[in-house]
């Protein structure tokens, strides 16, 4: 069924459960059990991927996340790019592909950049691509560098999922280490999180052969996981990785396959008293010539592959090793039944008991592998003293690395841990906690199993404060290791990070062009910057920029570790917050009326859907915002205000926080009457404008903008809390509380007659700015004598439950009087005709009161308000002033809202620029506001409008006000 | 995400609160003081390496200012504000 290398019993596979897949288009089976590369390895496929820039063939190197050589692309229902093959796990019909290269693995055009390689060295980007500019080239590169593309759509079924989590203890890592810490705290009653990325628990023991108690080391790993299965306190995790360690011990976890089958990821935003790292450790590659042939393998990976796939990576095997682990890996192989042809050992002596361990496998002491031979495939090594001489040639297919172990760090340091470098262990270890955090087991160095058990369960009993409870009996090989960071009588090119196909000759080169900090040199040669994240090589580089600058590992220290550990899906960080969800949109009751008139909605601040003008047949914005313009200028329109923000104030001090906030006085208000104000912050700018009524002694009612709403309310309570937590004030937000239909234009009076309403009506007892309580159309209303278009208004503000109702019998009234709906587009060409500003158009950073001609409202009586001193300090300046002004376009045409004003239309420094820009329904022409230089002083001058390209316009400038300048339609 | 510590509900996710700044000395009276010294109120905003202390509005809970003693370096919250104002 599959090709000769499976053995026939062993393993964590399901040998009655064959499942069919393709790679590169070809069909192949493996097991329930497998993942994507040890199926690979037991049909005998070898070359599985082309490097990422000189295209050099490659094979599986790795067995888990650490893979630095085979991404593949995942097709099909489970489509996504750049997945290790090591951590894919094999299910019925996969179809997967090999990244980067074309037109074929076998045949790679891109090869001949193996050729060329001498003159793509690090830095050729930097150095090559610079004229006239890296974006010419920065197609065709990204394509010969081509790694995998995001798939084009998102899964088609499924969704993704977060949610907020929270534990006395989060274990990262359901090795050994992490086991023991959670049965250590679970069984103390801590809540406790374990989660793992591996499908099984087990960590390393799921490779290795080892006894705990005296039986397999499985069953205690079985027991383990059942005893925590049984405890309600214990969530447990497989198949979800820790990948981000914030601040506060907030850390990212996401499960890839949920038990939910409508979820396709979960990612679990948690917050933890106390966090284990018991991540395990990860094994260095070995730096010599010609080190990523495929077949070069990772002598732990060559472990996995053996013991739990039961799979045989090759049939003649060579060790090469700086350390003891690689023993037992040897002993392994050999019981397989694979052919151990020597174990290649840097070091000159090699401990007896590792010894014992490989009875009649040739052990070459003080022997280095200088070069590995062959092209597409592994044929055979060289093996050379360490002081250099003649090399014997040894034919092999196989040839398993082990440059000592590194302890995942990862998380640790993202923490802001500290690391120290530890010589025993050729490696860095974790030192000073930054956090809440301990690191256990091989991740803390504890590099034997029966030391990672006592770690685990010492680092969860310092969390509880028990005893640390007894170890169960747990053989291993002590660790013995002499670092060898490369290989220095080399042939070949030696690589450091295979998936970045960085080279010991680059680091020198970066070394020589003057990047000496590592930090520098990882970005310089890309060295550690691949989706594997050098967690195979990292340690190496930093032991190549050592060696050559003569300094200790710790003078040249680690990169910096970020999250995440691993890629992690976008999908799996968004979660559910997909489309309108992750920012909802705010609606009135109106909006289904709007949307059934055929209106054109958009967004009009503050995430308020409003409608923009209401076309009719055959109209568009321009015909339909033009008629929605004159009904209210000749007859009456009537608009939606609900969204603008409200507030009431309550309290004896609400009249002189007021005087403090705006810069005119409202504590003279008399009750049912209002004003308009500005606000101010302290440093002059204007924030904000709007109007306040007084409803009794000590209850106000104050209108926002409708974008700056929310930020008003947040300033407002800022000053009382932080500035007078002494004042009597009381701030409740009513925007959603009101609703308002705003009727306006010449006929206003009339509609509102017809509606039926108890409130007198006449000018003389209802004057502008000020707000009757009554009903109207039945309802109970107060309507409010304001108006932000000219002309006579009434806003007719009810209950939100009322505004359906409200509407429809305004639409009904006024009928006779051929009411129209106006939406935001007429109602911004109305208040540019009247000269009212808006906050984003006429008003920026550098605009005052005095500049818009409303000197009026910064009051000269209050010894005191929010922004006072600093206009004051303003206007002192010698600087000539921005002011607002009307513009009449001569020719008539419309000018682009922001166009510049130049002196004479030269090509100078701007002295102005337009603001809004509309066409007039009263005049009949383009009109427009501007904040040009003097510009109070310059009513009746010729101004002139300089567009991209030269065109100039010439501007007579005028007042601000086009329509109506008394006032006389507002008040009537 | 940091956690920061409420005095009326205990400590919440970061994402509840929004940001207030640094806090400044008291407000000098604008009627006296120089316009030196009113301008470097207004600009100069503490920007320790170190502790600082901030305020936060609780905007999506209880609506309270707080004001916390945060370490720039390490995002150590120092100092709690104080639960019995």
């Amino acid at each position: 069924m599959t090709a000769g290398n499976r053995l026939a019993t062993g393993g964590r596979i399901d040998r009655s459960r064959p499942l069919n897949f393709t790679f590169n288009g070809k069909p192949y089976t493996g097991f329930q059990g497998d993942t994507l590369a040890s199926a690979l390895l037991a049909n005998g496929v070898r070359l599985t991927a082309r490097s990422f820039k000189y295209h050099r063939p490659r094979g599986i190197v790795g067995a888990g996340v650490e893979e630095p050589a085979t991404l593949v692309e995942l097709m099909g229902a489970d489509a996504s790019g750049n997945r290790p093959a090591t951590t894919v796990p094999l299910t019925e019909g996969l179809a997967a592909k090999a990244v980067n290269c074309w037109p074929s693995l076998e045949f790679d055009v891109g090869a001949v950049n193996q050729l060329a390689s001498r003159f793509i060295p690090a830095g050729f980007y930097y150095k090559t691509f610079k004229w006239p500019n890296w974006h010419l080239y920065e197609r065709p590169i990204r394509k010969a560098a081509g790694l995998a593309a995001a798939p084009s759509e998102p899964p088609a079924t499924g969704h993704y999922e977060t949610r907020y989590g929270h534990c006395d203890v989060l274990i990262a890592g359901a090795g050994p280490a992490g086991l023991m810490a959670a049965l250590t705290a679970a069984r103390a009653g801590l809540r406790v999180m374990i989660a793992d990325e591996g499908c099984e628990a087990g960590g390393s023991l799921l490779s290795r052969r080892l006894t705990i108690g005296g039986a397999d080391a499985m069953n205690w790993v079985a027991q383990a996981v059942a005893e925590l299965a049984a405890l309600p306190n214990v969530t447990h995790l497989q198949n979800a990785t820790v990948w981000g360690y914030r601040e506060h011990n907030y850390l990212m976890v996401t499960e890839r396959a949920p038990a939910n089958p409508s979820l396709l990821e979960r990612t679990w935003r948690m917050r933890a008293g106390h966090v284990i790292t018991a991540t395990g450790a990860i094994e260095r590659g070995l730096v010599f010539g010609n080190n990523d042939r495929p077949g070069v393998m990772l002598a732990s990976a060559v472990q996995t592959y053996v013991n739990r796939y039961g799979v045989t990576p090759g049939k003649r095997a060579v060790i090469f090793t700086n350390n003891t682990s690689a023993y037992a890996v040897a002993a392994n192989l050999a019981a397989a039944g694979v052919e151990v042809r020597a174990i290649v050992d840097s070091r000159d002596s090699v401990p007896d008991d590792a010894r014992a361990m490989v009875p009649g496998i040739e052990i070459m002491a003080g022997k280095l592998v200088t070069e590995a031979q062959g092209a597409r495939q592994l044929r055979g090594v060289a093996v050379a003293a360490k002081t250099g001489g003649s090399a014997r040639i040894i034919s092999c297919d196989l040839l398993a690395m082990s440059g000592g172990w590194n302890p995942t760090v990862h998380l640790w340091s993202q923490s802001r841990s500290t690391l120290r470098y530890d010589e025993p262990l050729a490696t860095f270890l974790p030192d000073t906690p930054a956090q809440a955090v301990s690191a256990a087991g091989a991740a803390n160095g504890a590099l034997t199993l029966q030391d990672a058990l006592r770690s685990g369960a010492e680092a969860a009993a310092q969390i509880t404060g028990a005893q640390s409870p007894e170890i169960p009996d747990a053989p291993d090989l002590l660790y013995d290791i002499e670092p060898l960071w490369r290989v220095e009588t080399t042939k070949g090119r030696a690589f450091l990070d295979l998936q970045n196909d960085v080279t010991v000759d680059d680091i020198h080169l970066a070394l020589r062009e003057g990047y000496s900090n590592v930090e520098h040199v990882k970005r310089y040669t890309t060295g550690g910057m691949g989706f594997d994240q050098g967690k195979t090589g990292n340690i190496n580089i930093i032991g190549t920029v050592a060696l050559a600058q003569g300094l200790a590992m710790e003078q040249v220290g680690t990169t910096t570790f970020r999250a995440p550990y691993t890629p992690v899906s976008f999908g799996a960080i968004g979660g559910l917050r997909e489309e309108t969800v992750a920012l909802p949109y705010r609606h009135t009751p109106i909006t289904d009326w709007n949307l059934a008139q055929g209106a054109f909605m958009y967004e009009a601040g503050a995430r308020w859907r409003r409608p923009g003008y209401f076309p009719r047949a055959g109209e568009g914005l321009q015909e339909a915002t033009n008629r929605e313009c004159r009904a209210v200028r000749f007859g009456v329109g009537v608009y939606d205000g609900s969204p603008l923000g409200t507030f009431e104030l309550k309290g004896r001090d609400v009249g002189r926080f007021l005087d403090y906030l705006y810069s005119n006085v409202m504590s003279s208000l008399k009750p049912g009457h209002g004003r308009y104000g500005l606000m101010l912050s302290d440093d002059g700018l204007i924030m904000d404008d709007g109007v306040c009524f007084r409803l009794d002694e000590h209850r106000w009612i104050i209108s926002t903008s409708t974008g700056h709403a929310d930020a008003i309310n947040g300033y407002m309570e800022e000053m009382l809390q932080t500035r007078f937590p002494g004042w009597n004030v009381f701030i409740t937000t009513v925007t959603s509380q009101w609703n308002n239909a705003t009727i306006c234009g010449p006929k206003a009076r009339e509609v509102m007659a017809a509606l039926g309403t108890d409130i007198d009506l006449s000018p003389e007892s209802f004057p502008f700015m000020s707000y009757r309580d009554g009903t109207v159309a039945g309802l109970p209303a107060r309507v409010v004598r304001v108006s932000f278009t000219g002309e006579l208004s009434f806003e007719v503000n009810v209950a939100p439950r009322h505004m359906r109702d409200l509407w429809a019998k305004v639409m009904e009234a006024g009928q006779p009087f051929g009411i129209l709906p106006v939406g935001s587009e007429a109602s911004h060409v109305l208040r540019v005709e009247k000269g009212f500003l808006s906050l984003g158009h006429e008003v920026d950073g550098t605009v005052d009161a005095y500049d818009l001609g409303m000197g009026w409202a910064m009051s000269k009586k209050k010894p005191d308000y929010l922004g006072k001193r600093a206009v004051q300090i303003r206007r002192e300046g010698a600087a000539p002033r921005r002011e607002l002004v009307g513009v009449i376009p001569e020719p008539d045409r419309q000018i682009p809202e922001g166009a510049p004003l130049t002196p004479g239309g030269r090509k100078e420094r701007t002295e102005g620029f337009v603001t809004a820009c509309v066409w007039s329904v009263v005049h009949e022409k383009w009109v427009g506001l501007a904040l040009l230089e003097d510009g109070h002083a310059r009513h009746g001058e010729t101004a002139h409008v300089r567009l991209k390209g030269g065109e100039v316009i010439p501007v007579r400038v005028t007042a601000p006000c086009h329509y109506d300048p008394d006032g006389e339609k507002l008040r009537s | 995400m940091m956690q920061i510590p409420c005095p009326f509900c205990g400590p919440r996710n970061e994402s509840e609160f929004s940001f207030g700044g640094p806090v400044k000395p008291p407000r000098p009276d604008p009627l006296t003081v120089s316009d030196e010294d009113w301008t470097a109120w207004l600009t100069q905003v503490p920007n320790p390496l170190g502790p600082v202390q901030e305020q936060w509005w609780h905007v999506r809970g209880c609506g309270t200012w707080l004001s916390i003693w945060r370490d720039t370096r390490t995002h150590e919250i120092v100092e709690a504000p104080d639960d019995g104002r």
